[in-house]
């Protein structure tokens, strides 16, 4: 009866992480605060969550640890810019529909884009080093830098204002608590992906064989599947969802530099370790409690925002070694 | 001859690891009792040469440029090219005993390099004066960097290569936060600018004539400061992998289980290399702090410094130590007058849009970097590695 029990809560120990931060942050700042910083946390997880699903499906399927996915949130951001250049009529026109469209053409630019130098880029770089973890994590570096630098002869030095569309540019009221609208929008997004993400890895038989090859590559190559192929299709759709990151993450910064991809990696580490290498339900509170800190911390001690991530990625580590949902271990 | 390259018969590689040929011949097998020697130079290089004569030759040369730079290539802004690569060369060989050897991917090398600039700078800034503040601040650097590397290993060199890279990754930019936040101790991001020692200063003179035509004053005697120092940690890291600890390091880089099999502990051996390269990191740090007179984030804490030293590493090789050298010359060279070349190609294709934003002289790191990706890709052990296998 016991150790029944002590199983239990060391199963969904992990779950009630995330739940214990915001109640706890409830009473250390105040209903109004809480509710503008709760939301405004859950955006930004949604942002990197778009960043780091893909980060880690690409991990989990070929033990491939892709240091250039930054490089492709910058691609997005920059894709999002030009577009949105010639749609400036519809991002400043007063009729939400309209702005909504312009971001929706934005992201699936973004999303195209990425996706197809994300193909071209695991042809050239990814092929020749799978299983060579060490050179894997040189070259795609160096590809990091290359791109980055490409980006810059394409887009310039400068870094490009990239205004919200009209409609999206104030706030709602929650209660007393101010929202801002390009937020919930963000959320929305982010939490549509992450929908369909799960519908399409649960639901269908390609994404079937997609959580088989996480779990075991070698049985899945032996039942018949041709893994590199999946393989493929994981990488771009991994680094299209990058570029979806970027655009949304650019277009709420309202700035887009070449360094926007670097100023998300660490944070995209942080979420990957502390989900667990390769779980993408991991993943998905890591994002959100990576978010949901960042925010917490930079209202009640602003010092300390920028380290607090990696403070709260120490102390998980010191808890749970291998990240709190590690993959395999049923 | 007694540092003769063997050939090593091909195999396949377990661990499917990178292939750093070059490193495992870098001279006979090990055999216990007494090396054979056959000059005091071989001794001095641990009977490890950089290779035959021409390889023999180009190093020579480069240490020679070296030893007379002042004199060869006059000018402030050549001096201070010149400490920066001997500094380099300390903190990319350092690096090498990790990535090369040892076969760990580490983003913290400039984290170690600049708690060993903030020691210095930190107590010379605080109204400390003099060679014992130097020390003071050098060691305590030093000691920092052990214990914290230590820590690190200890607790994440377990992990796989892929784990810990990321986990240093997080712990680096921790310590660039903290720099910068912590403005009481470091300044900030403005930085920490002080006194180095009076013989140091531009304003110190020891000799009333010029030497072949060059003033000799502080900043040459800083200058040779520097190069005696790289000279020395140098050589002793090439003792180090040369060591039956070397061989140790080389055999985990080959296949971690076997030797864990034969009863080495490698988390301990692991820990202890990292360590040691933070420790050489740290004195790097202290060198460039005292060089410059001057230390801030940005000059020793920036992530661009370790893709710097990831660009060095791979393009003059491996496993090789000597690699060091080449890659900090080529990378540090480029760095300052790579610019220059390509400032002249950009005003001959001046008007076509694209290619002079290619050819800009702010886009060195582009060419770097696909240098780097080609090198990775073609000649993994890199430029020296590759002379050196090449008989």
């Amino acid at each position: 009866m016991n150790t029944q029990w002590r199983e239990r809560l060391q199963r969904w120990a992990p779950y009630a992480v995330t739940p214990l931060i915001v109640l706890a942050a409830l009473p250390a700042m105040g209903l109004t605060a809480w509710v503008t910083l709760t939301v405004a946390g859950l955006t930004m997880g949604m942002m990197l969550f778009l960043v780091a699903s893909g980060l880690t499906l690409i991990f989990g399927l070929m033990e491939v640890l892709n240091f250039a996915h930054a490089a492709f949130v910058t691609v997005g951001a920059y894709v999002t810019v030009t577009v949105l250049g010639p749609l400036v009529g519809w991002t400043t026109a007063p009729s939400l529909a309209l702005n909504l469209l312009a971001l929706l053409v934005a992201l699936l630019a973004a999303a195209a884009a990425s996706g197809a130098l994300g193909f071209v880029f695991e042809r050239i770089i990814i092929r020749q080093v799978y299983g060579a973890p060490l050179r894997q994590i040189l070259i795609t570096i160096g590809a990091l830098t290359v791109i980055e630098q490409l980006v810059i002869v394409v887009w310039g030095p400068e870094a490009i204002a990239l205004p919200k569309p009209a409609t999206l540019r104030g706030s709602v009221f929650l209660g007393s608590s101010p929202i801002e609208t390009y937020r919930l929008v963000a959320l929305f997004v982010g939490l549509a992906v992450a929908a369909a993400m799960q519908l399409i890895l649960t639901r269908t038989r390609i994404g079937l064989v997609v959580r088989a090859g996480v779990e075991d590559r070698e049985m899945v190559q032996a039942l018949g599947y041709h893994i590199r192929r999946v393989f493929v299709g994981v990488f771009i759709a991994g680094t299209a969802l990058a570029g979806m990151g970027g655009m949304m993450w650019g277009q709420y910064q309202t700035l887009v530099s070449s360094q926007i991809g670097d100023s998300m990696l660490i944070l995209v580490f942080i979420i990957l370790i502390i989900g667990g290498l390769g779980s993408v339900g991991g993943c998905f509170i890591g994002a959100i409690l990576v978010g949901l800190t960042s925010n917490y911390v930079q209202f009640l001690a602003p010092t300390l925002a920028l380290g607090s991530n990696i403070l709260l990625m120490a102390l998980i580590l010191l808890w749970r070694p291998r990240g709190l949902f590690p993959i395999g271990e049923q | 001859m007694t540092g003769q390259l063997h050939k090593i018969p091909e195999q396949p590689s377990e661990q499917a690891t990178i292939a750093l040929a070059p490193a495992v011949s870098s001279s006979k097998p090990y055999q216990s009792g007494k090396l054979r020697r056959t000059s005091w130079l071989s001794w001095i290089v641990s009977d490890d040469p950089p290779g035959r004569l021409l390889l023999n030759a180009i190093v020579l040369l480069i240490l020679a440029a070296f030893l007379f730079a002042p004199f060869l290539f006059p000018g402030a802004k050549a001096l201070g090219v010149a400490s920066r690569i001997c500094i380099f060369v300390i903190l990319v060989a350092s690096y090498d005993l990790m990535l090369g050897y040892t076969g760990i991917v580490s983003f913290a090398h400039t984290m170690f390099f600049g708690i060993g600039a903030y020691g210095v700078a930190i107590l010379l800034a605080k109204g400390w004066v003099g060679w014992g503040a130097v020390i003071l601040g050098a060691a305590a650097g030093a000691g920092v960097s052990l214990v914290l590397a230590a820590a690190i290993g200890l607790l994440s060199l377990r992990l796989r290569t892929i784990f810990f890279s990321m986990i240093t990754l997080a712990v680096a930019s921790f310590a660039q936060i903290l720099a910068e936040q912590w403005r009481s101790l470091t300044g900030g991001e403005d930085g920490l600018t002080f006194t180095v020692p009076a013989i140091l200063l531009p304003s110190f003179r020891p000799l009333s004539h010029p030497v072949l035509g060059v003033t000799i004053n502080g900043p040459v005697i800083a200058y040779y400061l520097t190069f005696v120092v790289a000279l020395l940690l140098f050589l002793l890291m090439l003792r180090i992998v040369n060591s039956p600890f070397g061989r140790v390091l080389q055999a985990i880089r080959e296949n971690e289980f076997r030797v864990e099999a034969m009863g080495y502990q490698v988390v301990a051996y692991r820990t202890m290399i990292s360590a040691l390269s933070a420790v050489m990191a740290a004195l790097a740090g202290a060198l460039m702090a005292l060089v410059l007179g001057y230390n801030g984030p940005d000059t020793t804490l920036s992530f661009s410094l370790m893709i710097d030293i990831l660009l060095m590493i791979v393009i003059g090789g491996m496993g090789t130590m000597y690699g060091a050298i080449v890659g900090a010359v080529l990378v540090v060279l480029a760095e300052y007058y790579l610019q220059n070349i390509l400032g002249g190609m950009n005003r001959a294709i001046d008007g076509t849009p694209f290619l002079s934003a290619l050819f800009h002289p702010d886009r060195w790191l582009l060419w770097l970097g696909v240098l780097f990706v080609l090198i990775v890709t073609f000649f993994p052990q890199g430029l020296f590695g590759w002379l050196r296998q090449r008989r």
